[in-house]
């Protein structure tokens, strides 16, 4: 499937390169793309990093354990048999507490964490559908305050920058719950098919 | 002072200072699980390059404008800004096209206009999907199932719907 997108992407910026004229552009962003994908690793690498370090810290002093108690009430409602898998648990509630603050860069590394821990071990026959949600979960980006939005209307005059949190969060926790059910009904089917 | 300046060194302090309190060995921990992290996003690099060329070069051509301005009538009659249709369109694909997007459309709408606030809510509530979904199966070295791409467009068309229909509950 992400093969298919990246051709249709592909077709469709020679397509449209031709049409408006901008096929130089479209080729200087081929080759130019690559290196940004190798810059912005690093990036990512430096910060994805010091989370993973100052988690690994948070873990032996114990504010993990707490942070888990919180969310996991909720959480073992969207992911199936997190209660017996407690390092998934963990980094699934570490996972939605970083969302819910909306530290980006902290968030990629502790859900990649968690996606690793629930498809270990493969016997599970919950781990498709359990990292399904979890994908579903970090792309509809449930935080508090919208932060880096915010400061752009901010800085584009906007009377009241952050008026937008409330609605901002009710669209995202809607846009989760659909992308939820979707999974819910999508993997039932599956689970069927594979009985049968 | 704002509430995000404050928010991550104050998260960064306090895990540090309880790591003290609680005697962990606080440099020998951190270099342990950044070396972890460090080995997943070398792991991740290879399957992004793909992405991140043919998104490039999709956001060099103007597809993404072209494209609005075809689909645009078509989804007018559910109140959606024909402002926003090109921001609906990156979104999924590019963060930082994304907010190059956004930054175009504050230059010539107020953030308080309709549109204005209809794209800084679909912007907020609303994240890379397929740069997250390749990010993730990169990390596990599997192929993605095909059905976590229905249910992420599922959330994401949920996202971009909503995000005019509250806007106009909200700020009528």
């Amino acid at each position: 499937m992400l093969g298919i997108l990246i051709v249709i992407l592909t077709m469709l910026s020679i397509v449209f390169g031709i049409k408006n004229g901008t096929l130089g552009e479209v080729s200087a962003a081929s080759i130019d793309s690559c290196t940004k994908a190798v810059e912005l690793t690093v990036y990512l690498a430096g910060s994805m990093a010091l989370w993973g370090g100052l988690m690994r810290v948070a873990e032996k002093s114990g504010i993990t354990a707490v942070i888990e108690r919180l969310i996991m009430p909720v959480a073992k409602r969207i992911f199936k048999g997190l209660d017996r898998n407690p390092k998934a648990a963990k980094a699934v509630c570490m996972n939605i507490t970083a969302n819910l603050l909306g530290l980006g860069n902290a968030s990629t590394p502790l859900g990649i964490e968690a996606a690793k821990a629930l498809s270990n071990p493969s016997s599970d026959r919950n781990s498709k559908r359990n990292i399904a949600m979890l994908v579903v979960l970090n792309t509809t980006s449930i935080q508090l305050i919208p932060a880096t939005v915010g400061a752009m209307r901010m800085s584009h005059g906007a009377a009241s920058p952050f008026d937008i949190t409330l609605p901002v969060l009710i669209v995202s926790i809607l846009s989760a719950a659909a992308g939820c059910i979707t999974v819910y009904a999508l993997y039932i089917t599956g689970a069927k098919k594979n009985e049968i | 002072m704002r509430f995000s300046d404050i928010l991550i060194p104050a998260i960064i302090a306090f895990i540090l200072l309880c790591g003290a309190v609680k005697r962990v060995n606080i440099t020998e921990e951190f270099a342990a699980g950044a070396g972890e992290n460090l080995k997943t996003a070398v792991a991740i690099l290879p399957s992004l390059i793909l992405l991140m060329t043919s998104v490039g070069m999709f956001i060099a051509s103007g597809a993404a404008d072209c494209i609005a301005d075809i689909i645009s009538p078509l989804i007018s009659f559910l109140g959606f800004p024909k402002e926003c249709v090109s921001l609906a369109l990156i979104r999924p694909v590019s963060g930082s096209g994304a907010l190059a997007a956004l930054e175009n459309i504050f230059s010539y709408v107020s953030p308080d206009s309709y549109p204005g606030r209809v794209a800084s809510v679909l912007m907020s509530s609303t994240e890379t999907t397929f740069y997250t979904i390749t990010v993730y199966s990169g990390a596990l070295k599997k192929k993605p199932d095909s059905r976590i791409f229905i249910a992420a467009a599922a959330a994401d068309l949920t996202g971009f719907v909503l995000s005019s229909l509250t806007v106009r509950l909200f700020f009528g």
